[in-house]
């Protein structure tokens, strides 16, 4: 069949709306000059020497670090839930799916914003500690509150793909381990576990992505304070206006995601499913 | 049976856990009060003010506008791509294929700047156009990625019966190929719609001139404070989005129905 032309106007689009820009991005990132004016560019190394101080080296730490641990969070939380919900019978375990999508159609700003009304000095969980006769707690505008935004943003993330390898294991796999008269903690840990790696892979790709990149679940529940990495992107770009430095981040940015992607994929043998399984 | 329970605490604190923003949204929605965390008595009053407020339904018109815009586009020209690229030699797929990806796993922020960077370079106002190209660029690879299985799973033979029997390339496109995928093609479709709706990375990078919508609008209130008139406005849209789910699941049930006959 001859009809590979129809994919030409994409591959047009690909060039100009993908390729090009990222191109920019680093053509950016190794210049300096006035953001506005192009003919004023000349190279330059100073964006990645003003980013490797210790200032701007403290905020990817806490970036990464913040979104490495919600990304355990996540698969801690997550895994027994998927395992339990991949365990009920077909009708039900749809409806509880569906119940792990169905939060994501409200907007998540909104719904990020919500747990300032649970948290807040005058929230709904400090007016019941209070009421007991407890002093209130500090629970937002710290880095718990960021890491508790996280992991209600990307749960449904790890959860989702987790599942969907739960539910293909070929079921006579795990009684023919019965059979062989391993017990259950056995099977999981010989037989489950390790056929659900690839979907913890996924999992782990699409929680850490968002996690480590978000600067508005740090806005909103971190205060001003508590800074990561897309928070200074945002500021480059939006408010300061140094495009260059704010190029060179997100090229930083890219480089810790590549490192992931290279991390989990040698787990992921099923490679052309994987970001297609959530769906 | 000790064991059953556990797990049934498990899921409903799970589901505690997701639910309860949303259940306090819905709740205040009704609150006579503006303040946040203070129950002062049920009212309707900011259902009644959201009709009212002028910026928010401009917001929402915008939201409306350009997710049904980049849902038909990105769903065009995402089947087209789609059907092309699964004909393809296998070098050119691969890279195709790969750079398909880069908008998916690329974090949202490094997208939103790119493009931005792009449209000062070709010199574009930044508004309603620049926001509606930079949602197709990221909806066009979720279409791409729902059609491509349905393509795979199709008999690859029935478009060339349809040619060999004098259906000329475009004719079996309509009357064969597209048919044969279109599940794919409205799945791929309902993901661009949603992802636009609830996109807020792209479009406050991309946006400008008073072009706004809902997500930047409640970035903005998130300032200055909540106006509980858009809680009022995402609970009718989570009522709305329930009503279509409800829709869909119904629609696919009586296909799988209907499948199951035909076998």
């Amino acid at each position: 069949m001859k009809m590979k032309k129809t994919a030409y106007p994409y591959v047009l689009w690909l060039g100009i709306f993908i390729v090009i820009p990222l191109l920019l991005i680093l053509y950016f990132a190794f210049t300096r000059g006035d953001s506005q004016n192009f003919s004023t560019f000349t190279f330059s190394l100073d964006n990645f020497k003003r980013f490797f101080t210790p200032i701007y080296l403290k905020v990817l730490g806490r970036s990464v670090n913040l979104a490495f641990i919600s990304t355990i969070l996540c698969l801690i939380i997550g895994y027994p839930a998927a395992y339990i919900i991949s365990k009920e019978k077909v009708s039900k375990r749809n409806i509880m799916i569906l119940m792990f999508v169905i939060p994501m159609w409200m907007n998540f700003l909104l719904r990020t914003y919500a747990w300032l009304t649970l948290l807040g000095r005058n929230g709904l969980i400090n007016s019941i500690i209070t009421k007991i006769g407890l002093q209130p707690l500090d629970l937002i505008y710290n880095d718990k509150a960021v890491l508790l935004g996280m992991v209600y943003n990307f749960l449904p993330f790890m959860v989702l793909p987790i599942y969907s390898v739960l539910v293909k294991i070929d079921k006579s796999l795990i009684e023919a381990a019965e059979d062989l008269g391993a017990n259950r903690i056995t099977v999981f840990s010989k037989v489950i576990f390790p056929l659900s790696i690839p979907g913890i892979m996924t999992g782990i790709t699409m929680v850490f992505i968002p996690a480590v990149s978000t600067f508005i679940i740090s806005s909103l529940l971190g205060g001003n304070k508590y800074n990561l990495i897309g928070n200074l992107i945002e500021q480059q770009f939006r408010w300061t206006g140094d495009w260059h430095f704010g190029s060179s981040m997100s090229i930083i940015l890219m480089i810790f995601i590549l490192i992931t992607m290279a991390f989990t994929s040698k787990f992921d043998k099923d490679k052309e499913g994987g970001g297609g399984g959530l769906w | 049976m000790v064991n059953k329970g556990i797990k049934r605490l498990y899921t409903f604190l799970i589901f505690l856990f997701l639910y309860a923003p949303i259940i306090v949204l819905i709740v205040f929605s009704f609150n006579n009060s503006k303040s946040r965390g203070v129950w002062a008595g049920f009212t309707l009053k900011w259902y009644i003010e959201l009709f009212q407020d002028a910026n928010i339904l401009k917001a929402l018109y915008y939201t409306i506008l350009i997710a049904v815009l980049s849902a038909i586009i990105s769903t065009i020209i995402g089947t087209f791509a789609a059907i092309g690229i699964s004909n393809m030699p296998g070098i050119s797929k691969k890279i195709v294929l790969n750079l398909n990806y880069l908008p998916v796993l690329n974090p949202d922020i490094v997208t939103a700047v790119s493009l931005m960077v792009l449209f000062r370079f070709l010199r574009l106002d930044f508004g309603f156009t620049t926001m509606l190209l930079s949602h197709i660029t990221f909806c066009i690879p979720y279409v791409i990625l729902s059609v491509l299985p349905k393509l795979k799973q199709m008999n690859k033979h029935l478009a060339e019966a349809a040619m060999d029997l004098g259906a000329t390339p475009f004719y079996a496109l309509r009357k064969v190929v597209i048919p044969e995928i279109m599940p794919g093609i409205i799945t791929g479709a309902l993901i661009a719609f949603t992802l636009s709706v609830d996109d807020f990375v792209i479009s406050f990078f991309n946006t400008g001139k008073g072009v706004s919508n809902l997500s930047i609008e409640i970035f903005s209130m998130t300032r200055r404070g909540i106006n509980p008139v858009i809680n009022a406005l995402s609970t009718l849209m989570f009522v709305g989005l329930m009503i279509m789910l409800l829709i869909i699941n119904k629609r696919t049930e009586k296909n799988e129905l209907e499948k199951g006959e035909i076998r």
